[in-house]
């Protein structure tokens, strides 16, 4: 079963913050330890950077999964940016176009348990979702 | 006699009207905590500011600026302003009509007319005052922000820490940096140390942020020292795979400054034999 928890809207650099606290509490809400909510917040904040650096406007979306036994925390970023023209070679290490550390994306791939993205040129959708321990 | 005019002779009618009228459905859908004492009290002030603008010839701009400076300080949303003067207008226009039982449509427009012409001006002040209040509340704290942002603090020869505390966002970053290379070069420092304690989130931004001041110091012929790493930041650097092994980095201020001392050739050295006084600067570091 699925609930969506909230929705935050990324348009300002001030949001990325924004969207990581409401991470951070809905991480803590639903029982996350305090290096789990570090690690959701970090993939957020990564997330939401690159929402706010590649297509400007988008948004971050919270959902609750009730699963057994556990509980996840399903995250969606959404842009209708200029998209991602090379997908794998993002997901490598080092690859930025910005001038950064190119640790983003394969660093959210890390930090969360399960990893998905979409693009085309007519927007981005990065799925990622992270379970609680037992 | 004047549209302003009449309203001003019904004024004790429209008041009543008004009161009646006026829901603080925004109010309500904004908070329910507001004591309705408060509500009333704030209701009758509107409506006697919303008078004494009407009754001024020139205005009575500092009236309106101070209640406008009101809502803010009570931290209510500006829709409590609009709605009121909503209900005003439609209760002025009204109480107008029924006083002139002989109207037909063009007098009813030209009520309308003058009824807006009359009371948007109150309401557009009274909301630029309201929305200057708040522009001002946040420029304010941008700028004790902004002096929290990036502070230097020589602590002997050669050694000088940075704390940083919050956010880190691309604008902070440029200060961090240009605060620390100044710093540096002001202070003559050997060795600064980053303490990054109180940043809750670092992500390869902020990490990029860092490497590159380091590497700034660097060239500078300093070192960088990274303390105030907590367990999960740890965790979360690793998991993101960013390298910072071009910097010498400790769990803590205290153990960043003893390496500091090594790296100087200092010593901290004790006047009594019990070395309680080292202890003591240690403890109160450990403290920051």
């Amino acid at each position: 079963m699925n609930e969506t928890l909230s929705s935050v809207p990324i348009r300002k650099e001030w949001d990325i913050v924004g969207a990581r606290q409401t991470g951070r509490n809905w991480a803590k809400d639903l029982g996350f330890g305090s290096v789990d909510q570090a690690r959701i917040a970090t993939a957020i904040s990564e997330l939401a950077r690159n929402i706010y650096l590649y297509a400007k406007v988008g948004e971050i979306n919270f959902e609750r999964l009730d699963s057994v036994p556990s509980i996840g925390l399903k995250i969606t970023a959404r842009d209708q940016g200029p998209g991602i023209k090379e997908v794998s070679k993002v997901m490598k290490d080092g690859y930025s176009t910005s001038g950064g550390l190119g640790a983003g994306l394969p660093g959210v791939k890390r930090l969360m348990d399960e990893f998905d993205i979409e693009s085309t040129d007519a927007g981005t959708v990065v799925t990622v979702i992270k379970w609680t321990r037992i | 006699m004047s549209m302003k005019a009449q309203l001003i002779n019904n004024k004790q009618e429209i008041l009543e009207q008004w009161l009646e009228e006026v829901e603080n459905k925004e109010l309500m859908h904004y908070s329910k905590t507001i004591s309705e004492d408060l509500i009333g009290r704030t209701n009758n002030e509107l409506i006697d500011t919303i008078f004494i603008a009407l009754e001024n010839e020139t205005g009575a701009n500092d009236e309106l600026q101070q209640f406008a400076e009101k809502i803010v300080n009570l931290g209510w949303p500006i829709g409590y302003i609009t709605e009121g003067m909503q209900v005003f207008r439609s209760v002025s226009i009204k109480t107008i009509l029924e006083k002139n039982s002989d109207a037909n449509k063009d007098y009813f427009l030209n009520v309308m007319d003058e009824v807006n012409q009359i009371v948007d001006p109150i309401k557009t002040y009274l909301i630029n005052q309201y929305s200057t209040n708040w522009d001002n509340i946040v420029s304010l704290q941008k700028l004790a922000l902004e002096e929290l942002s990036a502070p230097l603090i020589p602590v002997m020869d050669d050694i000088t820490v940075m704390p940083l505390v919050g956010t880190i966002d691309t604008d902070r970053a440029k200060l961090i940096m240009e605060n620390l290379l100044s710093g540096i070069v002001k202070h003559r420092t050997d060795v600064v140390l980053i303490d990054i304690t109180g940043v809750p989130v670092v992500d390869t931004m902020v990490a990029h942020h860092i490497i590159q001041a380091a590497e700034a110091v660097r060239l500078l012929g300093a070192t960088c020292i990274l303390v105030g790493i907590r367990p999960e930041i740890a965790q979360t650097i690793v998991n993101l795979g960013i390298d910072l092994s071009n910097f010498p980095t400790k769990s803590s201020l205290s153990k960043g400054f003893q390496t500091a001392l090594q790296m100087t050739d200092k010593h901290i050295i004790s006047s009594n034999k019990d070395g309680q006084n080292l202890e003591q600067i240690m403890e109160a570091i450990e403290k920051e």
